[in-house]
């Protein structure tokens, strides 16, 4: 991996008594979903906000004890609740994500909802990140509790043009989402947009350049363009963060910086069930390892499993080469989707693997590539899943 | 003044289906009511000061649609909020 900083992978070593929690969020509210030490049997918290759509829930990794969850209802405007003592108790943000006053003749844009939650660098403690739909940029410098719009890229000149307008989004709004910062380096910002494309800042967000070279944008003329792509999720590996992966509505993509362009590795999946899906995950000790869920893409895009059939793909090798994993998953006339929040992996060796549907199961595999097992059914319309481990 | 207040808002008052508010104006009176109930105005109330979609709110009976709309000791406010979908 020439170029790439890679620390040296370490096996987590949970004590006895952590156990994995699975974070989940719906189309009518939150789960916290509690796993024994072994990951074999499951109790479920919830719900939390019972008919809320809950687009994302996020441990903060520095405290391990603070959960930010991104909230609205059908008809209510979006929030972001708080809940300091692992979803004990809930706070709803003092000053929620929003937009800025619009000026006299500016389009007024207002936060539909709070899609994606990142947390700030290890060295920022209190600070957080957050996506919206519309696409916006979000900071909050107090663990969560109030929120200011990234002026440097909310209000950049080029925002408009980035972004489209809102008949270049996804069916239900166009939405910001992988926003990443770097763990060697607080002011080193990535984000994703669906649509727009990938975007970098090196100085906390003040300034962004379009960084979507080499990945592909087939709606348009130019299949190529700058900037107007629609990544669907961005990962950075936490221990090679030069390494980055994409899954795209136009494929799956790899970049290895300072390259700024993105190598399509998705040309190796097989032909039949192609390189579209909506999430991505990376194993958390080996960055050559990804694994993601691919849906229909043609035609209508159905957006569903391919052929009824579900299954998730591996590669062990940065996409050289990638295996169908689909043992204990229906074996026909399954027709569901796995959203891009909404598939993850623990810490743990070997790692766990878990994805949430549409038609809300849950599904989880002990042994990274071994059998898929159901651990939990007729939850709702799955948004997010997210794996933590915590004490006792 | 009295202001009705609808199920979905009710965990912001306590479950209080009535409760308090003053300005001489509509906007005022819902500024009032944030600082009595933090949190409420934002979820009816988008932040370029627009009433959110599926909100309506009436002023003794009349829908109203601008927030400078004056108001009196002993109006009625009601806010409403619309069901749709699944």
């Amino acid at each position: 991996m020439p170029g790439a900083t890679t620390k040296r992978a370490s096996a987590s070593s949970p004590k006895s008594k952590d156990h994995v929690v699975l974070l989940i969020g719906t189309k009518k509210g939150a789960w916290l979903l509690h796993g024994d030490s072994g990951r074999r049997s499951w109790r479920a918290d919830g719900p939390h906000f019972l008919g809320n759509m809950v687009h994302h829930v996020m441990l903060d990794p520095r405290d391990r004890r603070t959960l930010l969850l991104a909230a609205k209802t059908g008809h209510l405007g979006p929030t972001v609740f708080r809940s300091l003592d692992f979803g004990k108790t809930w706070k709803e943000a003092s000053k929620p994500p929003a937009f800025r006053k619009a000026a006299e003749g500016e389009k007024q844009r207002a936060v539909d909802h709070v899609f994606w939650l990142t947390p700030g660098h290890a060295s920022e403690p209190s600070v957080w990140y957050a996506g919206s739909s519309p696409q916006g940029l979000f900071r909050s410098e107090d663990g969560g509790d109030t929120w200011a719009p990234v002026a440097g890229f909310n209000d950049h000149p080029m925002y408009g043009t980035w972004t489209g307008d809102d008949q270049d989004g996804t069916p239900d709004g166009p939405k910001m989402h992988s926003i990443i910062v770097d763990p060697r380096d607080a002011a080193h910002l990535y984000l994703g947009m669906s649509g727009g494309g990938v975007f970098e800042s090196r100085d906390t967000g003040a300034s962004w350049t379009p960084l979507n070279a080499g990945s592909r944008a087939d709606f348009f003329p130019d299949p190529y363009p700058e900037f107007g792509q629609d990544p669907h999720c961005m990962r950075l590996h936490p221990l090679a963060p030069d390494v980055l992966y994409q899954q795209n509505h136009c494929g799956i993509y790899r970049l290895e910086r300072p390259s700024d362009r993105w190598e399509r590795i998705g040309e190796k999946m097989p032909k039949s069930v192609g390189d579209i899906g909506f999430p991505m995950v990376l194993h958390p000790r080996d960055p050559k390892t990804v694994w993601v869920f691919p849906m229909d893409g043609s035609s209508v895009w159905p957006r569903v499993s391919v052929e009824g059939k579900p299954a998730a793909y591996v590669t062990r090798n940065s996409g050289k080469t990638w295996k169908r994993l689909d043992d204990g998953l229906p074996k026909d006339q399954a027709w569901f989707t796995v959203f891009r929040q909404a598939m993850t992996a623990d810490a743990r060796d070997p790692v766990g693997i878990y994805f949430g549907t549409t038609t809300g199961s849950i599904w989880s595999s002990n042994e990274e590539n071994a059998r898929w097992k159901r651990i939990v059914q007729d939850l709702p319309h799955i948004y997010a899943v997210e794996a933590v481990e915590v004490a006792g | 003044m009295k202001v009705l207040i609808p199920t979905p808002l009710r965990s912001y008052t306590r479950q209080r289906a009535d409760v308090e508010a003053d300005g001489s104006t509509l906007d005022q009176l819902l500024v009032d009511l944030d600082r009595r109930h933090p949190g409420i105005r934002f979820r009816m109330i988008d932040e370029q000061d627009r009433i959110r979609r599926h909100i309506r709110i009436f002023v003794n009976r009349k829908q109203v649609y601008d927030l400078g709309r004056a108001l009196q000791a002993g109006d009625r406010v009601q806010i409403l909020q619309a069901l749709s979908g699944g």
